[in-house]
């Protein structure tokens, strides 16, 4: 029988998962290197001071792209979980969970610079208004996803369980998008859209959109790594497993 | 270089952004590596055990 007809189907399969996974890696670990390196250098030394907010404003190159990535890594956690629920397949189930501790780290780190953006521009460094209190709300999902994932010991359980909460969780993405606009929010409103030409110079749009691409690639990178060790986890047993220890270095 | 470390007054707003995220990035690199080789060499251990018993 031809195998032509399954190829499709070839990269779920966990040990084509598990050396794909380990060949894209080391690509994406170099390209975080060199665009935080890039980025970092724009972003703290070639860009100019911002007329009003001083040099206080260049929070704003990592409280933007974590805050990005913070949402981003919602959506696409609860999609895997989807997946998972629904057609039961193992790769996805363990991508969501492996998003799940760097979407956290990432919307923490944008609570976290904002907070330090706050006190010199608004003088605060916290307001109960409706963009930082749908973050926060946000950051508990993520670590209330990841304590029902572990406070269940039967796996495929927890699987589910927590995939629903995820599913559930993700409506929460719209109202932190679009809290700007719906409500008096002192968070100003979006510098950056699809539709229309940024308000910033040229020069600092270009570094916030390399520091952007630095956490995506940041991020392809780390949950990939970790899908591998989830994986490794859940197949300790197999023969693929035994197989590919011989050949790897610790 | 003062200059710059001093970010126009701004420093320990600049730089506790700045500092935190490089330590949280490396500390979350830092753990799955070690959860890693944990990993790794528990699945060594198995396998020596193995085959010692299928020797035996």
């Amino acid at each position: 029988m031809s195998e032509r007809g399954i190829q499709w189907f070839r990269f779920t399969a966990p040990a084509n998962f598990y050396d794909l996974a380990g060949r894209l890696i080391p690509w994406f670990a170099a390209l975080t290197i060199a665009l935080f390196g890039v980025g970092l250098y724009m972003g703290l030394v070639v860009a100019p001071s911002d007329y009003q907010q001083g040099d206080s404003y260049r929070i704003i190159y990592i409280h933007v792209p974590t805050a990005w990535m913070g949402m981003f890594l919602y959506v696409l956690m609860a999609i895997y979980a989807a997946i998972g629920l629904i057609w039961r397949i193992k790769i996805a189930e363990i991508m969501a969970k492996s998003i799940a501790p760097t979407g956290a780290l990432f919307t923490f780190l944008a609570l976290w610079t904002g907070a330090l953006w706050g006190r010199p521009t608004w003088g605060v460094f916290w307001v109960w208004d409706a963009r930082l209190t749908s973050m926060l709300l946000l950051l508990f999902l993520y670590l209330g996803y990841m304590a029902l994932h572990a406070a269940i010991d039967d796996r495929q359980r927890a699987s589910n369980a927590s995939a629903v909460l995820a599913m559930v969780g993700v409506v929460n993405v719209p109202i932190i998008y679009f809290s700007v606009h719906w409500w008096n929010t002192l968070h100003q409103g979006a510098s950056i859209t699809v539709t229309e030409a940024p308000t910033m110079a040229m020069i600092m749009f270009v570094t916030l959109m390399i520091m952007v691409l630095a956490t995506w690639v940041y991020s392809i990178a780390v949950v990939l790594a970790r899908a591998r060790v989830e994986l490794l986890e859940r197949e300790r047993t197999a023969r693929w497993v035994q197989e590919r220890l011989e050949g790897e270095r610790r | 270089m003062m200059e710059f470390l001093a970010m126009g007054g701004y420093a320990p707003y600049v730089w506790g952004s700045y500092l935190v995220m490089a330590g949280l990035l490396v500390v979350e690199m830092l753990q799955l590596r070690f959860r890693r080789r944990s990993l790794m060499d528990w699945i060594r251990r198995m396998a020596r055990l193995r085959v010692q018993e299928e020797n035996q």
